[in-house]
């Protein structure tokens, strides 16, 4: 596994009164290995839609995606905005069924490590939806990904389980380290969690600016010293500020 | 469910059955038997062991038209919500098989390949398809995108994807089509009989109304409903519970 470079030169959908628009045009982007990067920016700018061509969900469009792999059916974990669980499996059914071959004893330490474990057995109709959350994640984790797309994970939830579902996320990660591409419009939690930023524009989508993230890991927990990085970002490149 | 909830059925089918003795003794006639007279004539007919052959004979030809036409059905009906251009093509086929009557379809079948079984099972068959494949292709069409994206990203296999993401969501639909079907391939049946063969429940009240036995014709009528009754009780109402027990 090696950097993941990213060259979309056009992305065009027809809308429903038969006229193209150009969604994404000319976003050149590199990921490099084992690093966590966000993306920001505005809501419908076509963050979605970037991450469905990387995960190949999505295939027409002119460009080039070189995922650095030596072999062709990459492990791609996608987080979805909603979990995208099936309701009439159970919880552990629904991350197995991720899985190619049986493996219990991953499938256990994810539940643990995310505090899941007593649910497992339950239909995902009666669980919160930040259970949910948490379960599309370990679904992600358990196929061990070469990459990890993350499409607002952590959208309506609440901010203390928000915060929790970051930091177990933060924690795996560790232990387990890949390429994760994180979508997000909420710039405190971009820097809570990247190691890069890149801000993109709204329609056609391309990359505005990419900033690296200087906070120690150990401090990411520290409001103060993430929202003085963001002031510190905002005066230092005042073209983001439209972005948000 | 509550004690009353369980009694107001019970209740409102011994009122139907006053209603018709009150009925039967105030008309005092051999069109109007009583729920005894046919009680009784029921009791016969099953001891003589004539309606159990002819019930088991028209169950039979049901359960063989329904299987094929439930199976045919879903493959086609799959088919069609998958594919616009095939959907688009048959649209017009489909039409006409389901606005053909029935007894027009029955009448053909004997006429093209004699009075035979396989003549009588076709044209059952040929009059539940269209329903099914109408059924099946718009739950087809209504299959959660999201949840066949997920599946595509997380590489399921086909068969994966049929049995863990397609089949749940199309079962609501299969059960529609089962249900309705049942109670039109029963109906469809009775006249396929009565028009070309010579046992089951269809020839026997044919049999019956050249007589004027209304007494025969109700006895059978009963066996019927309760065939069906128990069908429902027996194997779709717990295939539902099991199949839904993920709903809140």
């Amino acid at each position: 596994m090696s950097d993941i470079y990213i060259n979309i030169k056009n992305k065009t959908y027809s809308t429903s009164d038969d006229r193209q628009h150009t969604a994404i045009s000319d976003l050149q982007l590199t990921l490099p290995e084992n690093q966590f990067v966000c993306l920001v920016g505005p809501s419908g700018c076509g963050k979605t839609t970037l991450l469905n061509i990387i995960a190949n969900l999505d295939t027409e469009f002119q460009g080039e995606i070189a995922l650095g792999l030596n072999h062709n059916k990459p492990n791609i974990g996608y987080i979805f905005q909603n979990p995208r669980l099936l309701p009439w499996r159970t919880v552990r059914e629904n991350i197995e069924l991720a899985l190619n071959s049986p493996q219990p004893d991953i499938i256990d330490s994810l539940l643990e490590a995310m505090q899941l474990s007593s649910i497992q057995h339950s239909y995902p109709e009666h669980l919160s939806l930040g259970m949910s959350r948490r379960i599309a994640i370990i679904r992600a984790f358990a196929i061990n990904p070469d990459i990890l797309l993350m499409d607002e994970p952590f959208v309506s939830l609440d901010a203390p389980t928000a915060r929790q579902v970051r930091s177990l996320l933060i924690k795996l990660w560790q232990q387990r380290p890949h390429t994760i591409l994180f979508v997000t419009h909420d710039l405190r939690e971009a820097i809570a969690l990247a190691d890069k930023l890149v801000f993109l524009s709204a329609s056609p989508m391309s990359v505005v600016s990419e900033v690296k993230v200087t906070i120690p890991r150990a401090d990411r927990d520290n409001e103060e010293k993430i929202e003085s990085f963001r002031q510190q970002l905002l005066t230092q490149h005042p073209e983001i500020k439209q972005l948000l | 469910m509550s004690v009353s909830n369980k009694i107001l059925p019970t209740l409102s089918f011994i009122l139907l059955i006053a209603l018709w003795q009150g009925l039967a003794v105030f008309i005092n006639d051999n069109t109007l038997p009583t729920p005894i007279v046919v009680l009784t004539v029921f009791w016969q007919e099953i001891q003589s062991g004539q309606l159990p052959h002819h019930l088991g004979i028209t169950l039979l030809r049901l359960i063989a038209s329904f299987s094929i036409a439930m199976l045919l059905g879903c493959a086609i009906g799959i088919a069609l919500g998958r594919n616009q251009k095939l959907d688009a093509f048959f649209d017009n086929w489909l039409v006409i098989f389901l606005n053909t009557p029935a007894l027009v379809t029955i009448i053909l079948c004997y006429v093209w390949f004699g009075l035979i079984e396989s003549a009588a099972i076709l044209a059952v068959v040929i009059n539940k398809l269209p329903n099914v494949i109408v059924t099946i292709r718009e739950g087809t069409k209504a299959l959660d995108r999201d949840l066949l994206e997920m599946a595509r990203c997380y590489h399921f296999s086909k068969k994966k994807t049929f049995l863990h993401v397609i089949w749940p969501q199309l079962h609501p639909f299969v059960m529609a089509a089962t249900r309705s079907g049942l109670a039109l391939i029963w109906k469809i049946i009775l006249v396929v009989e009565l028009l070309g063969r010579s046992d089951g429940m269809g020839y026997q009240l044919h049999l019956f109304f050249q007589l004027f036995d209304v007494a025969s014709i109700l006895a059978y009528t009963a066996a019927f409903i309760a065939v069906i009754q128990a069908i429902e009780v027996l194997i779709l109402k717990p295939l539902d519970k099991k199949a839904l027990r993920w709903k809140r």
